[in-house]
Parts: C-alpha cells; structure tokens; sequence
C-alpha cells in the first residue's frame, strides 16, 4: 500500500479520488442498511417488556452516536484546517456539519415516537434528550455562521473557532445538563437503561451502525466534492473538466 | 528592511495582484498607486500584518511579519482609511489612548504640543464628533509626530487636508526619512517630498 | 494598556449612558412580564423566580454584544487594537470585562429588587445575587467570541444568538441551581464552586479565542 497521500490533499485530485469512491460507499451503505433493517425488524425478537415499539432503536440509537461522531470529527477537520491552512480539511469540516445536524435531528425525532408508547408523552426531559437538543443548536450555529459569511477563507476560521470551542463545552454541557435532570428527576425514566438485549438485536444494531458510517462517508464525500467545485470554478482545472463534459 | 516577495492578493474570486516585489531600504518612500479596486488598500493591510498574502512573504529586517508579531506592531504605525478616532471623546483624549493603545503613553503636555502642530489649538476639549472630516484626519494624523516607530503605512494621508495641512504633512514625511525612517504609501496627488529615494509601484 | 482599555470603554459609556439604561431596563420589563403571562399566584412565582431572573440576565446580555466590538470596528479603533505590540488577548479581556462593569454590574444590583417581586426569601436574594455576580463575567467573556465572530456580518445581532446561548446553558442551569437549592434548604455552595470554575476556565480560554475571532473577522 504504497498511497502516496499528500498527493490527495489537494482539491484537485482529491476531487478525482472521492468521486471514484463515493460509488462504493453507497454501494456499502445500502447492503448494509437492507441487512440491518431485516434483522431489526424481522429477525430480532420483540421486547417482552417494550413490545414492539422498542424497535426504533435500530435507528435512534446509530442516529445518535453518529451525530455525535460527527461533531467530534467536523471539530477534528476545522481545527486541522485552522491551524495548517489546509483548504480540503475546511472543506470536509463545512460538509459534515449537514449530515451531522441531519442525524441530530433523527435522534430527536425517533427518540419523540419512542417516548410516546413508553413514556405516554413525546417529550421527556431526559438528560439525553436534553443534550441531543442542545447539540443540534449547536450544528445549526456552525451552519448558519458559515452561511452568514461571503469570504470562504473568512468562514471556514470563523466556523473553525465556534466549532472547538462547541466541542470543548460539549462535555461541559452535557455534564451540566445531567446533574440538572438528576436534580429535576420526576419521573425515573431514562434511555440508558437500556433492557437486556439479545445477540440478534445487538448484531441487528451494529450493522445499523455501520450503515450509518459508510452512508455519511459517502455523503460527505459527494459533498466535499460540490464544494470544491464550488470553490476552484475559477481555476484551470475545473475548466478543463467542464470542456471535457465530465461535470 | 521592508522587503516584499512575489506578493499576490485573491479578493473573492478575483486576482487583484500578484507577483509584487519590492526592498525599501531606510530612509526610502515607497507610494503605491492604481485605480480604484486594483487592491492598494489590500496591499497596505497585508504590509501592516492585518490580513495574510495569498502567496508571497514580508520581511521586516530580513524575518518573516509573522514570526515577529507583536514585535513588528511596536515597529509599524498604520492611518487607514477609518480615522480610527472615537466620536464620543475628546481630541486629546483620541489622541492619547490611541498613542497608549499602540503602546507608547503620553503625558498631557506631550500631547497637546502635538494637537498645536497639527493647528488644532483651541480644540482640545471639544468631542472628535463636531469637527470637521479634515480636521478629523488631523487628529488621526497628530499621531505621527508623538509615535516612534520606523515604518509608517498611510493609507491617503492627504485626503480631506488643506493646502497647509498638507504642506505640512510633507514636511513631517520628509523628517521621518531624514531621520532613517520609511513610509509606504498610496496618494492621488502628486507629493512634493525631498529624499534619498522615492520608489513608485503601480497596480494595474 | 489593561487600564487603558477599561477606562477606555467606560469613558464611553458614560458619554453614552442611553446604552447602559436600555439594557437594564430591558431586563426589568422582561422580568416583569411573567408575572402578567402566568398569573399572579405566589407560590409559583417563587418556584419560577430563579429561572426567570437568570433568563432575562442571559438575553440583556447577550443583547448589548453588539456594542463589545462593532462601535469599534465601525471607526476603524478596532483596526488598530490589532496593531498594538501588546497582547491582542489582555486587550479583549479589558473589553469583556469593561462590558461586565457596564452591563452585568447593573442586572447584578438590581436583582434583588424583582427577587421581591417575585417574594423571594431574604436568604434566596442574597444567593441569587452571589450567583449573579459570579456568572454575568461568563456571560461577556463567552459573549465576546460570539461578537468577535460576527463582526460586520448581515444579521449579526440574531446569529449572535445562535452561537452563544447554547454554551451559556452550564451557567444558567448552575446559576439558576443555586438559588432553587437553597430554597429547598439544600446546600448550594456545590453550585457557586462550578460557576467559579466556568469563570476561571472562560478568562483563561475565551480572551485568547476572542482574540483570535477577531483576527480571522478582521483579516
């Protein structure tokens, strides 16, 4: 495996690479979601304590790690991009936040249909909950930052510095937000008391989980591609692409 | 000491410049001309440290501007465009904090021997906002003679001043070389300045 | 250069003392209004004096952001704050904290006043107040990253939003903690420690990312 990666790092032929492998990932992520999908919900068998509602939790739970993941790596790529003026870091940066806030956004809502059969009520406050809620506003925050500003360099620093600085009160606030519930605690339910599972509902989730992987790669990828061309439309490259019909 | 290598600048999608190269040596002028848009102000700002060249570097006594940071800011006194003065204050308390701000305070007497050279005496007292656009770069500009750096970056000195006012920044500008200083900057007018060396670069 | 700066930018708040008032009247009407939405029955007043007090102190200061930098960077000072040979970081801690004197000292003063509104205990306006005192500087120091990022931008004063009212939620839930907690007779020193540290954690870390804001805003 003699790659030689920084070859890859700039736009140019990353360009080329990711669009040769986005095909792939797809591909991946759609064997793998048909395969989970089946065995959470046919294989796996029903709750004797949730019955059958329980099974959203093949998609609630990958939704929520990944979303949280995801805020972790867009810090990781920005703060790269910050501090080594690597252009393609930003770029990957500004195109995981989308799926990361998309992701955010299932949790909750999944995490909605599961209360309401467990707990009679869409909305708990739960300290989880509480804290997907707070991450979401802190995508949507990144997001809108990066939208507000026209000078791409401008907004790929600016959206750098709120995103670490997210990332390092993300604990903070989670912590916060748990001692909080345990104060409030009215009624003791929570999603981390997760029941007993069998082998078939934990082998059904991981394999969610590993949909979810290859499909935001596979997102982030396609993206990170319209980005550049986005970016470099002004450049020799890009016109040589468009001459020969490939965009 | 003040030396530019192949410097370009991208506004947006737009190349304003590039491979710009110059070596000012002490005592040397260098006035930057162009029409409107062809990046003089970018020019100057990338020259103060502000923003970044999209290629190319700066030298101050042969180091990088960004290695030395703070160091070089002691070195440079910047006038842009903004007259960097607060409307709410008064002329000699403008022209104090600015001074203790970039780093050399001033006492009182310092300062309104200062305002008198640049022919603002009486007004002293008055807030920066009833004055006039002119005399508002003259208080912008008193800033020079209590400064004592060695590389001035002006941005348009001349604008706004009348023909006594501007006699007189020439002559300040002829001093500061005199004295082994240097000075970048852009003007429309023609400046009737006496030194070992004036340069021109012209931005297309 | 630290003083400077402080006497600075309260010099100008004394010359434009509108600005002050606005901001501490905006905290006294919003905490006023609650009592007209909800009712005027007392005992849940009591329950919801703590949050509403704390509400209204984090969006009267997150409110006067605006004026931290963009004054500045209007005339072109701010331009030249950059340029100065002394540390970009102690400067926006001179701002931060000027911004504290400025706004946050005046909601801290007058809380004790709509506490009685609301018929708090004697005990429950002295720890509200403490709890006040020692998180509004957190409030303008994380303030100044979100008013360093959005400096000059279309819609500023909304995004500003955005960007800091999720990361002041440790403070509200702790600040807002601390007085629920001794009203219910439990200990709440717990509670004023972990502000404590929010606020030595935010003067170390906030100037210097402010800082930084500034300087990619700037560029």
């Amino acid at each position: 495996m003699a790659i030689n990666w920084f070859k890859y790092s700039s736009p140019a032929s990353f360009y080329l690479l990711a669009g040769k492998m986005v095909p792939v990932f797809v591909f991946i992520s759609v064997i793998l979601l048909v395969v989970g999908l089946y065995v959470g919900f046919f294989v796996a068998p029903t709750d004797f304590q949730q019955g059958e509602a329980y099974r959203i939790i093949f998609i609630h739970v990958p939704a929520a790690w990944m979303s949280m993941f995801l805020y972790v790596v867009m810090a990781f790529w920005a703060g790269i991009g910050l501090a080594f003026n690597t252009r393609l870091s930003s770029m990957f940066a500004t195109a995981i936040a989308p799926t990361g806030a998309m992701f955010t956004f299932i949790a909750l809502w999944t995490g909605a249909l599961w209360g309401k059969p467990m707990w009679g009520t869409w909305w708990v406050w739960d300290a989880r909950l509480t804290s997907e809620l707070i991450l979401f506003f802190l995508y949507i925050g990144f997001m809108s930052l990066q939208a507000a500003i026209d000078d791409p360099r401008r907004a790929d620093k600016a959206g750098a510095i709120i995103a670490l600085v997210g990332v390092i009160n993300i604990p903070i606030i989670y912590f916060s937000v748990q001692w909080w519930n345990t104060l409030h605690q009215g009624a003791s339910v929570s999603l981390n008391q997760a029941p007993a599972m069998a082998t078939t509902m934990l082998t059904g989730m991981l394999i969610m989980v590993l949909a979810s992987w290859m499909y935001s790669i596979a997102v982030i990828l396609k993206r990170t591609r319209v980005i550049i061309l986005e970016r470099e439309s002004h450049t020799a490259w890009v016109a040589e692409l468009h001459k020969k019909g490939a965009i | 000491m003040l030396q530019g290598i192949n410097l370009a600048c991208i506004r947006g999608d737009r190349e304003l410049f590039k491979d710009i190269n110059f070596s000012l040596e002490a005592g040397s002028l260098l006035q930057v001309r162009g029409p409107n848009g062809s990046g003089k102000t970018s020019l100057l700002r990338m020259l103060c440290g502000l923003s970044n060249p999209a290629a190319g570097e700066i030298l101050w006594r042969g180091t990088s501007i960004r290695s030395l940071s703070g160091d070089y800011f002691a070195a440079v006194t910047y006038i842009g465009h903004l007259s960097g003065t607060k409307d709410d204050l008064t002329v000699i308390e403008n022209l104090r904090i600015s001074s203790a701000l970039a780093g050399s305070e001033i006492s009182m007497s310092q300062a309104s021997d200062a305002l008198k050279h640049m022919g603002l005496r009486g007004r002293e007292a008055l807030p920066v906002k009833v004055l006039s656009q002119g005399q508002r770069r003259r208080v912008a500009l008193a800033r020079l003679l209590v400064c004592s750096t060695t590389l001035w970056i002006l941005d348009e000195p001349l604008v706004a001043l009348d023909v006594m006012a501007v006699k007189l920044i020439q002559k300040l500008l002829e001093q500061h070389l005199q004295r082994g200083g240097v000075i970048v900057m852009t003007t429309h007018q023609e400046i009737e300045v006496t030194a070992t060396s004036i340069m021109q670069l012209h931005l297309a | 250069m630290f003083m400077w700066i402080i006497k600075r930018d309260l010099l100008l708040a004394m010359r434009r003392q509108s600005d002050v008032l606005t901001t501490l009247f905006f905290f006294i009407i919003v905490v006023s209004l609650f009592p007209l939405s909800v009712g005027p029955e007392m005992n849940m007043l009591r329950t919801m004096a703590p949050g509403v007090v704390w509400v209204a102190a984090l969006l009267a200061s997150m409110l006067s952001l605006g004026r931290m930098f963009s004054n500045d960077y209007v005339d072109g000072t701010l331009e030249q704050m950059l340029l100065s040979p002394q540390s970009l970081s102690l400067l926006v801690l001179g701002k931060a904290f000027a911004h504290w004197l400025v706004t946050g000292v005046p909601l801290v003063l007058m809380a004790p006043v709509l506490g009685i509104q609301y018929d708090l205990p004697t005990d429950a306006l002295l720890v509200l107040t403490a709890a006040l005192l020692l998180g509004t500087p957190v409030l303008s120091l994380i303030g100044a990253i979100g008013a360093a990022l959005t400096l000059g931008l279309r819609g500023g004063g909304v995004l500003v939003s955005l960007l800091v009212l999720p990361l002041y939620i440790p403070v509200l839930i702790f600040g807002a903690g601390a007085v629920e907690a001794n009203m219910a007779g439990v200990a709440f020193d717990a509670h004023l420690s972990l502000i404590g540290a929010f606020l030595l954690v935010s003067i170390v870390f906030a100037p210097w990312a402010a800082a930084l804001s500034l300087r990619v805003s700037l560029e």
